[in-house]
């Protein structure tokens, strides 16, 4: 069963221009993406920047506003007109910077206290206890409870900005590049306690990241945005182990390996591929530069190749 | 030993927090020589930073002690006006994020000719004609239209190209580059880090590469130097480094990269956290807080940076002793598990 | 940039018409009007009605509005029935004595203000920054007329160099040299009186931009390229800095050109200030009117103005 399912999702922006200010064209942020996540799974959102990975899931959490296409949560629509399904508090997002997306002149209390003040009456004494059980789930001392942000770390940073999205039992978590803003050793730390909670609450996630590394790490199943389309969706075997998508290869080949051995073959791999890319790009796009509708190449695997003549 | 290009010798750079001095690097010497990339790597708060500003000389409020010998002086000793001959000619420096390197209220050309003009590099009439042509040399295309542009008009690739183009502009012999790529999309960074790699042939020049991806390091360097709160750890060939790690420290970072192997376990995470430059205990192995397994007798008390095989050196002896947490192995000798911990692979691919 | 300023000036028209039916209400729904203090209690009070009907002050108030609309598209602002002279000339003779005195203030402000703040943000937290600083939270804290006062004593009755109140000495012929020296010793103490205290905004504005900019990578980045720093601070940090103070030009000679009310009064110079005071006080509206009107426009010629300045120093603003 999908926790999560995009339908055709479009977000346009207008540009406006001209004397009287009107609308001249719309940057297509997404354009038509369509994805399902089933309960309990991790599903990896890659691009570079600029790609709408991010706009997706913002989509998602209704921090953007919905050109067209539906988002059901959990077999609800959450994008109807007029009557809204209140699912803000099934749906929490953890944001890239640990270091501005806490509140610094709050307390790590009211911080993690915040959305469960905003949904259910509870006292001050009776919030301590269920603030207390919260930082001992992400792994932070009691004693972090009064302090304010500065006083920790990037990566307990993080496990705060965790312990706020997972205060109301959430269904569903979307990580807007958790990891990124961190040092190698920190990132290891943040990722294994993610994967943890991620088991221990049978969270559904969308880990939207541009590091291919992190994502396989974390995800079963990937989607290679590009252009506000999806290029590519698959299982990561079927990503990392046989990319069809001239994109994806590019993507795959640009990586540093950090296998010493390889470094020569790697370098002519991405130079071959690069040259492919080169050649055939135009091939793999329409007219406006964006990526054909998916195709199913096996069950698990779906491709925007190009449509035949 | 062949001609050394720049030598840094016991270079410190304290900074003053409340009334005291602090030293973010501390001790640190090394050498390269011309033709050579050595990358400095280490997390945020290790001091690789500070060291390429130390020898460019832009701390503004920095104590420095030691030496760093270039072409036959020593900058630390140089007046200001006798650095800005040397800073942006014979010793140039590319910087992180290029949203912010470029002065958004000049255009390209007036950037990259400044810089001719300071090191009389070309003639008056030739610098502009020398700026397009520096733009086509870094990939940018259409160069001329580039040259009249601002800042905010390019992308952040194109930027980082026209922040190379500057620094390459007096044909450095040695280059800085302080993690070049790091605010870059990996398609983008492939093409920054070929477009280096191609240039250093070209001009036949040493580069320092700062960075915290050891990725880029495996493809680009040829000697490594990792370093830990504010000390070198471990120097070695790049190859070295990567099949035969040693410091503790080395080890713990390769093996918290993800990679191929490590799908469906958990990455090795490193106990605490890099201590506060304010609050470092300066005595004894800096690592050992962060290893609390390993027994104290097994670290130096004054822990030294020793040659333990050809141009591999490690500081402090608890390398000898140093098992992963977690893995039960002792008295094994050094030979043995080099075989077990080396890199596990490659990350992804 | 021409469409640009079309579209605003278009934009804006309403904007003028809607302050005008204001104006014009608030106006004709103030107790009393031009005649009631003027009126010699001798005179009878059919005499007065007759005045009244007359002039039009008996007619419902769109029809007010409407006269003096029409009778402004003509030309014609009305006549000041206090000073029983036409309204523009009125206002000609002190907008001209406040153009000079916002124009001398303005040169002031940043002929002062700009090295002031230069030198603080350039050697911030060294003594002469906090001489600086200090001497700004003293100017943001003094009231205006204080100062004024203040430096009209010191500098106009006990030291006596300048004179203490008007806009020219009496008697000079106007076109003659002398009148015009007359006119600038006049100007001196008023415009150092505005300076003094309008420069601390500038000094502050600079001072923070110049600490925020000097820390920027491109400034690293100018260094790193050998730039000397001299030219650092002169070419790079100066006119990235500068962008809030230039964009804030615009509003700031629009304020001084509304006239200091407490100035004027100090140094009794007649200036555009004292006359909307007193033109309120007499219930002079034909000139209040005019003189709001007047400032309205000035507003938007200001934001106009600013907008034109700041993107043409930062190309980064386009106007299409």
């Amino acid at each position: 069963m999908n926790l999560l399912e995009i339908k055709d999702l479009k977000v346009h922006y207008p540009i406006k221009g001209g004397f009287f200010n009107t609308v001249k064209d719309h940057v297509k942020a997404v354009d038509g993406v369509s994805i399902s996540i089933p309960e309990g799974t991790t599903y990896g959102l890659v691009g570079e920047s600029g790609s709408g990975k991010t706009t997706t899931g913002k989509a998602v959490m209704g921090l953007n506003p919905v050109t067209s296409g539906e988002i059901y949560f959990d077999g609800n629509k959450l994008n109807t007109k007029g009557k809204s399904v209140d699912v803000r508090d099934d749906i929490q997002m953890i944001f890239q910077d640990p270091y501005s997306s806490l509140n610094p002149r709050k307390r790590v209390f009211d911080i993690v206290a915040e959305p469960i003040r905003n949904y259910h009456r509870r006292s001050r004494s009776e919030l301590v206890p269920e603030v207390l059980r919260l930082l001992e789930r992400v792994g932070l001392p009691p004693g972090s409870l009064y302090k304010y942000p500065h006083e920790f770390s990037g990566g307990q940073r993080q496990r705060i900005g965790v312990a706020r999205a997972i205060a109301l039992n959430p269904k569903l978590i979307i990580a807007d590049e958790p990891v990124s803003a961190l040092d190698v050793s920190v990132q290891a730390q943040v990722l294994n306690f993610m994967q943890d909670i991620q088991q221990d609450m049978n969270l559904t996630m969308m880990f939207i990241a541009h590091d291919l590394g992190v994502v396989r790490h974390m995800c079963k199943h990937i989607g290679i945005m590009y252009q506000g389309r999806l290029v590519e969706e698959g299982r990561a075997e079927d990503i990392f182990s046989n990319p069809q998508h001239i994109y994806t290869k590019r993507l795959i080949a640009a990586i540093p390996d950090t296998d010493v051995d390889e470094i020569e073959s790697n370098l002519a791999m991405r130079q071959k591929v690069k040259e492919e890319y080169e050649q055939n790009f135009v091939d793999h796009l329409d007219e406006e530069g964006r990526a054909f509708p998916l195709q199913s190449i096996s069950e698990t695997h779906r491709v925007a190749l190009p449509v035949k003549g | 030993m062949s001609e050394k290009l720049i030598e840094v010798k016991n270079l410190t750079t304290s900074f003053k927090i409340g009334t005291k001095y602090f030293p973010a690097v501390d001790d640190v010497t090394f050498s390269i020589k011309p033709n050579e990339v050595l990358a400095l790597v280490g997390e945020s708060g290790s001091g690789k930073s500070a060291t390429a500003f130390s020898l460019m000389g832009l701390h503004r409020k920095a104590r420095i002690e030691g030496e760093v010998n270039f072409q036959g002086q020593n900058l630390l000793k140089l007046n200001e006006g006798k650095m800005n001959k040397i800073r942006g000619g014979d010793l140039a420096m590319i910087f992180q994020d290029p949203m912010t390197a470029l002065n958004p209220l000049m255009k390209i050309k007036q950037q990259i000719v400044e810089t001719l003009k300071i090191h009389n590099t070309k003639s008056k009439s030739d610098r502009d004609k020398y700026a397009v042509e520096l733009l086509d040399r870094v990939g940018i295309p259409r160069p001329d239209r580039v040259a009249e542009a601002y800042p905010h008009e390019l992308s952040g690739g194109m930027r980082q190209r026209v922040v190379i183009a500057i620094a390459i502009a007096n044909r450095p012999k040695l280059l800085i580059a302080d993690e070049p790529t790091t605010a870059l999309d990996v398609t983008i960074q492939a093409q920054i880090l070929d477009l280096i790699r191609e240039l250093q042939e070209d001009l036949n020049s040493g580069v320092l590469l700062i960075t915290h991806d050891l990725g880029v390091v495996a493809e680009m360097a040829d000697r490594v130097a990792v370093m830990y709160a504010g000390q070198i750890v471990e120097v070695a060939p790049v190859r070295e480094l990567f099949k035969n790690p040693q410091h503790p420290y080395t080890r713990s970072l390769l093996n918290s990269l993800p990679s191929e192997d490590m799908l469906g376990k958990k990455l090795h995470v490193i106990q605490g956290v890099v201590p506060a430059l304010n609050k470092m205990d300066r005595t004894g192995c800096r690592f050992a807080p962060r290893i609390p397994w390993i027994s104290a007798s097994a670290h130096e008390e004054n822990p030294q940076l020793r040659e333990i095989a050809d141009d591999h050196f490690v500081r402090c002896t608890c390398y000898k002793h140093f098992t992963l947490e977690g893995e039960s192995r002792q008295d094994v000798g050094v030979e043995e598990y080099q075989l077990e911990t080396g890199v596990r692979g490659g990350r992804a691919r | 940039m021409l469409k640009f300023t079309i579209r605003r000036l278009l934009i804006t028209f309403p904007q003028l018409v809607v302050l005008s039916v204001l104006v014009f209400i608030m106006g004709s729904m103030m107790p009393g009007d031009a005649l009631s203090g003027l009126i010699d209690p001798n005179i009878p009070a059919e005499a007065i009605q007759a005045r009244r009907e007359a002039l039009g002050l008996d007619n419902p108030w769109y029809i007010q509005y409407r006269d003096w609309i029409f009778a402004m598209f003509q030309g014609d602002f009305g006549t000041s029935i206090f000073h029983q002279r036409p309204v523009m000339d009125v206002i000609g003779d002190r907008l001209m004595n406040t153009i000079w005195l916002s124009l001398f203030s303005t040169v002031l402000i940043y002929l002062l203000g700009l090295p002031l703040g230069l030198i603080s943000g350039r050697y911030n937290d060294s003594l002469l920054d906090n001489a600086i600083t200090g001497y700004t939270y003293l100017g943001f804290a003094t009231p205006q007329f204080i100062f004024g006062l203040v430096v009209l004593w010191i500098f106009g009755y006990n030291l006596g160099w300048f004179p203490t109140g008007g806009s020219v000495a009496p008697g000079v012929a106007p076109g003659s040299l002398d009148y015009v020296l007359s006119k600038i010793n006049h100007l001196v103490l008023p415009s150092f009186a505005i300076a003094l205290i309008g420069l601390v905004g500038t000094v502050q504005y600079l001072r923070s931009g110049i600490i925020e900019t000097k820390q920027k990578d491109f400034i690293i980045l100018a260094r790193a390229k050998g730039v000397k720093e001299s030219a650092v601070y002169n070419k790079h940090i100066f006119r990235n800095s500068i962008l809030p103070i230039a964009a804030f030009f615009g509003y700031e000679i629009v304020a001084l050109l509304g006239g200091s009310i407490f100035i004027e009064m100090i140094y009794s110079y007649p200036g555009m200030g004292r006359l909307f005071v007193d033109s309120i006080s007499t219930r002079d509206f034909s000139v209040a009117n005019v003189l709001i009107l007047l400032y309205g426009f000035m507003a938007i010629v200001g934001a106009l103005l600013s907008d034109i300045i700041l993107s043409i120093v930062d190309p980064r603003i386009r106007i299409k």
